[in-house]
């Protein structure tokens, strides 16, 4: 069992309002350093796969067909040990 | 003419889209469960505002995935009309049945309240019984209704007519204070090459009887039943203009 990490941004080329007024908060919380802050998605799915690389082309695939929009989205991910072993 | 309201979990302008076109228009229409194989039968399908599947993930993203949808685009690809209303805008685009995405409004609140289109295009089965330039007055309610594409495929979509309705003030003039979301170029709704699927985040179906302060958009689905009435079908890359 393997736990892919999966993170799904909008693109840079495309506006994030949410991160613009996260970061106005923090500076008028006082954190004055800090320059930009973007708003994404993390996702730990579970998945059974004999190694890592062999769960790579499924956490591809609904990276490209559900968790992301690849018009304003993009996504990466990490596979590591782990996931909801009983 | 037979219309089809898909009902999906979490719809909730479901009942309001029937109630237009039933007791408001006079026409034959029912609901369409999520889960169905099939549209057969029906000559017009409209996708309802709403919340479906709680709009988790991404609005629409759930939904575009629903057993039902795999007919309506079937469908769509034959030339069958499709109305895809707010979340069904969303689901439209979600299933790339239309181009781009929506993002969430630019001031980061829910707006929901009347809005003023400009009718881009009055060619379209959707528009065919208004006039360009024609102002309609229409409810919008949505948190996600900033429309978004690449610049390639916004300037696509001008040049080919499928912008069909923008936001604009009462006098039809499209200016930034008229826009309530962000959309690019004030878009409030498109349609697909061969204009028989639209998309538009306004509310028609809440404003098809002036009871209910305005019948402006009972101009979409008479423009749909004036098309259908004259025994028109949408052809393959008609060309909208």
């Amino acid at each position: 069992m393997f736990l892919a990490c999966v993170r799904v941004m909008l693109k840079r080329s495309v506006l994030d309002p949410q991160g613009v007024t996260v970061m106005g908060a923090l500076k008028s919380l006082g954190f004055d350093t800090v320059s930009d802050v973007r708003v994404g998605k993390y996702f730990q799915i579970a998945i059974d796969a004999p190694t890592p690389d062999e769960a790579r082309p499924a956490v591809d695939e609904m990276c490209r067909k559900l968790l992301s929009n690849p018009v304003i989205e993009q996504y990466d991910f990490d596979i590591v040990a782990g996931g909801a072993g009983k | 003419m037979k219309w089809g309201v898909v009902v999906f979990p979490g719809s909730n302008c479901d009942r309001d889209a029937l109630w237009a076109l039933r007791e408001a228009l006079g026409q034959d229409a029912g609901f369409i469960w999520h889960q169905a194989k099939s549209v057969e039968g029906f000559d017009a399908i409209v996708l309802p505002g709403g919340f479906s599947y709680g709009d988790y993930l991404r609005t629409g993203a759930i939904a575009r995935f629903s057993p039902v949808m795999e007919s309506v685009e079937e469908f769509a690809r034959r030339g069958g009309l499709v109305l895809g209303i707010c979340n069904g805008f969303q689901i439209l685009l979600e299933a790339g049945l239309l181009p781009g995405a929506m993002l969430r409004n630019d001031s980061l609140q829910f707006r929901c309240r009347y809005v003023h289109l400009r009718v881009e295009n009055e060619k379209t089965p959707f528009t065919l019984a208004c006039s360009k330039g024609d102002v309609l007055r229409i409810p919008i309610a949505h948190n996600e209704g900033n429309y978004y594409a690449d610049e390639a495929t916004i300037r696509r979509l001008i040049e080919n007519g499928r912008v069909v309705f923008r936001y604009c003030d009462a006098a039809g003039c499209v200016t930034l204070e008229a826009n309530p979301n962000g959309s690019m170029e004030n878009i409030a709704g498109i349609c697909n090459e061969r204009g028989n699927v639209l998309g538009m985040m306004p509310h028609p179906e809440r404003c098809s009887e002036s009871l209910l302060g305005s019948a402006d958009g009972a101009m979409v689905f008479k423009s749909l039943i004036k098309f259908w009435e004259r025994g028109e079908r949408p052809s393959r890359n008609a060309g909208l203009r």
